[in-house]
């Protein structure tokens, strides 16, 4: 049968705020167990929320990002149930009036088709702490530094149909997030997760199949690994006449599989209702559109503007406006270069293939934006062509000092003088007679295989510095005796 | 001393006529003697009360006193208090000692106050007779057979029988007024959101409310002028300044209109108390005050309102005590379940589970819209009842409660007659509006309780009625048997 995927994503995104969504608390990650805590965040008798500012700017800013309806009046409702790293017994979290209501991403997948997403919701929620299963005599440790952090909770539509239009709504989430500033997009310390429900229909059926929820998946490559055996484990079921259970899934990296955690019977009823601790929040026209105003460039915006302003393909300024970080490394750049497909051709080169050999974000790069301009203004002015600058960079990366040092102390400064590289190639010449006397022998279909030798030889004896845009034609002329 | 006001006693302290250390030994020592018969503390704290009464008169030497500096005082025992056990009445938090004080009892001591211990109450404020105590119920200081109602019944009672002289209460359905009544005390339920409940353990987060317990509405207000202001490690309180409320006690009230709603005066009201409380509205008419009669017609639907709201608020609340983290855990739990299961079961009475019970039932899916939804309909319904009142009168008053103190056990197993004796005061707390109890009057040697209710914020105005009131009559100023000569 041929099966169509339904799939729909919940993202939750830490939000970068200072502290707490209801506490002075610190947020942090990798603190001593509960060293970031206040009352508030232990659940004491009589402690109380207070709700931080500064989320709520993030979340109407990413509501705005996704060309969202937003909450005017939001409230935040008790979700509760028993669990030990939950200290009050409830999440504080938005069920009915979220901040954010309906928006869309439209989302550009490597084809080069974009398809747009609907986002049901994006609310405000807090964390729950974590349960230390080790070192504990077959006892259970809670650390609550976590307890109460600020997640935005991001629910798609069931508007994505393959693994890789999953990947890539993620992307865009993340680059959205991080251009915005509200999130530091950090996967693997759990900053961003993703909850994937997934269900199959045969192709061309309107209703929906029954679906799973694969829970807290951290990783791009996760997200799409866990699509495709999930789909592969459904198909593999109705193929064979069987019945999908709606439970909620683990996906193990590790044994690239699915596992059953709990099944719909298992699931707690929440009882949600508005929390009385908390007044309604209530926002003005005011108040949402100094946000919108305040907006910065936006990862699609920046593409556009690549192109116009730069006259980058679309393909080229897509993937240098993918993370802020990166795109302003190429902007940065090329205020100095002033010659965009150079600085994009770089930057998306031989910088990104050293960044991916190291595992390296641009934002850790050992090189900075401008330093690296520079080089890329030697290869413009001919002092050094492209091999000896990929020679360059590397010693860039390690610290040996900027273009300029590294071209003056190493002498790698391009022979560009006629009469030198006359010199050079005499010498050549001089040295490989018979080829000399070979090549004058054979017809201009040989003679041009046969320059190549010269060249390489020519090059070798220069270190690589002779401009070889200069080589051929003297070359050329001195062999043929002129 | 005990019969004497707080501003009395402040001046004997600002003369020097008496030092503070030696006003906290002798309420300490009438604590001693009297409260094995009341069991109206369940700490008392003689070496803080020590300490706070040395740093006392340190201010009183270097004049820098309040109106409270140095006056003996004692909180309801959901008030957190730092170093100093805090149960809520409760075996589940039977060991809990807060590191941290609440708001309430921080602004007190800072006004200088000394607290001399922490009182008895219905476990976690669940109750009107007070005798769902861990640590044992509370007597009546008028009668040792009676209740002193509840669920700040070891604060009402602890004033009545001049163990302090003043307390704090916390009011969700009538906690403060009830009490008051059946103890001959005066108490106020401020507006929702003009005390903060930060370090107060909460029951009803949207309808607690905690408030002052003393003989007299002017003592009443040298309390709230401490405890009373917005506070920002609470959401729900008011931003509002607060009034001065000593300063217009003693207008007069030529011209108040005061309201009396019908409903108040139906069946199921005792004719005794019903009389009380009609001799007290024509000595109010002697002071120039005129009278008018009201309806709230929805006064019957804040029974089955309240008793929605406030468990289904209560059966989350109360989710945080898991054995985890503080108070009571069981012994070798088998597992997860286990340790939830046995903690709650053990550490909470039988009228706190009956509430998280009824709670977690109106909150669950299916029942939701029924039950919760439908009740904070009901609570508008109230609210606006009120409102449209408040337009035409000046103050609403009727009785506290239906009858005077009941005896002791009388209605332990009758649940329903328990709650109905929360009839006049629940549709307060539900409007959020404030309202007092001030006594008005002895039946069968019992108090009886006038309530008088206000417009939202108007606790200087309710202060200055019921003072001028008490200006004229003394049935504030009477004192039990029990309580002479000690």
């Amino acid at each position: 049968m041929n099966w169509e995927v339904v799939i729909g994503l919940e993202i939750h995104t830490q939000l970068s705020t200072k502290s707490k969504l209801f506490s002075g608390a610190a947020v942090g990650f990798g603190a001593e167990p509960n060293t970031q805590t206040t009352l508030v965040d232990l659940g004491m008798p009589g402690a109380l929320p207070v709700f931080n500012k500064e989320a709520l700017r993030m979340a109407v800013m990413f509501g705005h990002a996704i060309n969202a309806e937003i909450g005017m009046t939001s409230v935040f409702a008790r979700k509760n149930y028993f669990y030990p790293d939950l200290p009050k017994g409830y999440q504080t979290s938005q069920m009915d009036h979220p901040i954010v209501g309906k928006g869309y991403l439209d989302v550009m997948l490597d084809d080069g088709t974009t398809s747009r997403i609907g986002i049901t919701r994006a609310h405000l929620e807090e964390d729950a702490g974590k349960s230390l299963h080790e070192d504990f005599q077959g006892m259970t440790g809670i650390d609550l530094n976590r307890s109460s952090t600020p997640l935005l909770e991001i629910v798609s539509e069931p508007d994505i149909r393959s693994a890789k239009e999953a990947v890539a709504y993620v992307k865009m989430i993340h680059s959205i997030v991080t251009y915005l500033g509200i999130c530091d997009g950090n996967m693997a310390e759990g900053s961003m997760r993703c909850d994937i429900n997934l269900s199959l229909r045969p192709k061309g059926q309107k209703e929906y199949g029954t679906r799973t929820e694969i829970k807290n998946v951290n990783s791009f490559r996760f997200i799409e690994k866990a699509i495709y055996t999930e789909i592969e484990r459904q198909a593999d079921i109705l193929e064979d006449g069987g019945r999908i259970i709606q439970e909620t899934r683990l996906y193990d990296p590790e044994k690239n599989e699915t596992r059953s955690m709990r099944s719909k019977e298992d699931a707690n009823d929440y009882r949600y209702f508005p929390c009385p601790d908390l007044l309604p929040v209530v926002l003005t026209q005011v108040y949402v559109d100094d946000i919108k105003a305040s907006l910065p460039e936006l990862p699609s915006q920046k593409a556009a503007r690549f192109q116009s302003e730069h006259g980058l393909s679309e393909y080229d300024a897509n993937v240098l406006s993918s993370s802020r970080a990166m795109a302003d490394y190429f902007e940065t750049a090329n205020a100095v270069v002033k010659d965009p497909k150079l600085t994009a051709n770089w930057v998306m080169g031989e910088l990104s293939k050293l960044l991916n050999q190291e595992q390296l974000d641009i934002e850790n790069c050992p090189v900075n934006a401008t330093a690296f301009g520079e080089l890329l203004v030697r290869i413009q002015d001919n002092t050094i062509n492209g091999k000896t600058a990929k020679d360059i960079l590397q010693a860039m990366w390690d610290g040996e000092g900027s273009a300029d040092e590294i071209i003056e102390a190493k002498g790698l400064k391009q022979v560009t003088d006629t009469g030198a590289i006359e010199a050079m190639i005499q010498t050549i010449l001089n040295a490989n007679t018979a080829q000399v006397e070979q090549y004058r022998a054979s017809d201009e279909d040989k003679r041009k295989k046969m320059i190549g030798f010269f060249v390489g030889q020519v090059m070798k004896a220069s270190q690589g510095k002779a401009n070889p845009g200069m080589v051929n034609p003297i070359l050329v002329k001195m062999l043929k005796g002129e | 001393m005990f019969e004497q006001s707080i501003s009395t006693l402040a001046q004997k302290l600002r003369d020097k006529d008496i030092s503070s250390v030696e006003l906290t030994r002798h309420f300490l020592a009438r604590i001693a003697k009297l409260d094995t018969q009341l069991n109206s503390f369940i700490t008392v704290d003689e070496k803080k009360a020590l300490e706070q009464a040395v740093a006392a008169d340190h201010l009183l030497k270097i004049g820098q006193a309040t109106a409270l500096t140095g006056i003996p005082i004692a909180h309801k025992d959901l008030f957190c208090t730092e170093g100093t056990l805090t149960t809520c009445g409760s075996k589940m938090l039977n060991n809990f000692i807060p590191p941290y004080e609440s708001t309430v009892t921080h602004r007190i001591q800072q006004a200088g106050a000394v607290m001399l211990g922490k009182t008895n109450m219905d476990e976690f404020a669940m109750g009107s007779s007070n005798e769902n105590s861990f640590y044992g119920a509370v007597k009546n200081p008028w009668n040792l057979d009676k209740v002193p109602g509840g669920s700040s019944g070891g604060s009402a009672a602890a004033v009545a029988a001049g163990l302090v002289m003043a307390t704090t209460g916390t009011d969700t359905g009538g906690s403060i007024r009830q009490p008051a009544s059946f103890c001959g005390i005066t108490g106020l339920k401020p507006t929702y959101g003009r005390v903060s409940r930060f370090g107060m353990i909460a029951y009803a987060s949207s309808l607690d409310q905690a408030g002052p317990m003393a003989k007299s509405a002017e003592d009443c207000a040298h309390l709230m002028q401490a405890m009373a202001g917005f506070d920002d490690k609470d959401s729900t309180s008011a931003e509002k300044p607060t009034d001065d409320y000593l300063e217009n006690l003693n207008a007069p009230l030529t011209g108040l209109i005061i309201g009396l709603p019908k409903e108040y005066f139906g069946d199921g009201l005792d004719s005794n108390v019903a009389n009380a409380i009609m001799t007290a509205i024509k000595e109010f008419e002697k002071l120039g005050a005129t009278v008018k009669e009201i309806s709230l017609p929805n006064l019957q639907l804040s029974i089955p309102s309240y008793y929605v709201i406030a468990p289904s608020e209560a059966s989350s609340n109360l989710s945080r005590f898991d054995g985890v983290r503080f108070g009571h855990r069981c012994e070798n739990p088998k597992d997860l379940l286990d340790m939830y299961m046995r903690t709650r079961a053990e550490g909470f009475g039988t009228e706190v589970q009956k509430r998280i019970m009824v709670g977690t039932y109106a909150l669950s899916e299916g029942y939701y819209d029924a039950y919760y939804v439908k009740a904070q309909k009901i609570r508008r319904l109230i609210k606006n009842d009120f409102v449209k009142a408040l337009e035409e009168v000046d103050v609403i008053m009727g009785p506290v409660a239906p009858t005077t103190a009941f005896d002791l056990g009388s209605k332990t197993n009758d649940p329903v007659a328990m709650y109905l004796e929360d009839i006049y005061t629940l549709s307060v707390n539900l409007a959020g509006i404030p309202a007092m109890s001030i006594p008005a009057g002895f039946i069968d040697g019992m108090p009886v309780g006038l309530q008088i209710m206000g417009n939202y914020f108007a606790e200087a105005k309710l202060l200055n009625v019921a003072h001028q009131y008490q200006q004229h009559t003394d049935w504030h100023l009477q004192t039990p048997s029990m309580a002479k000569g000690a």
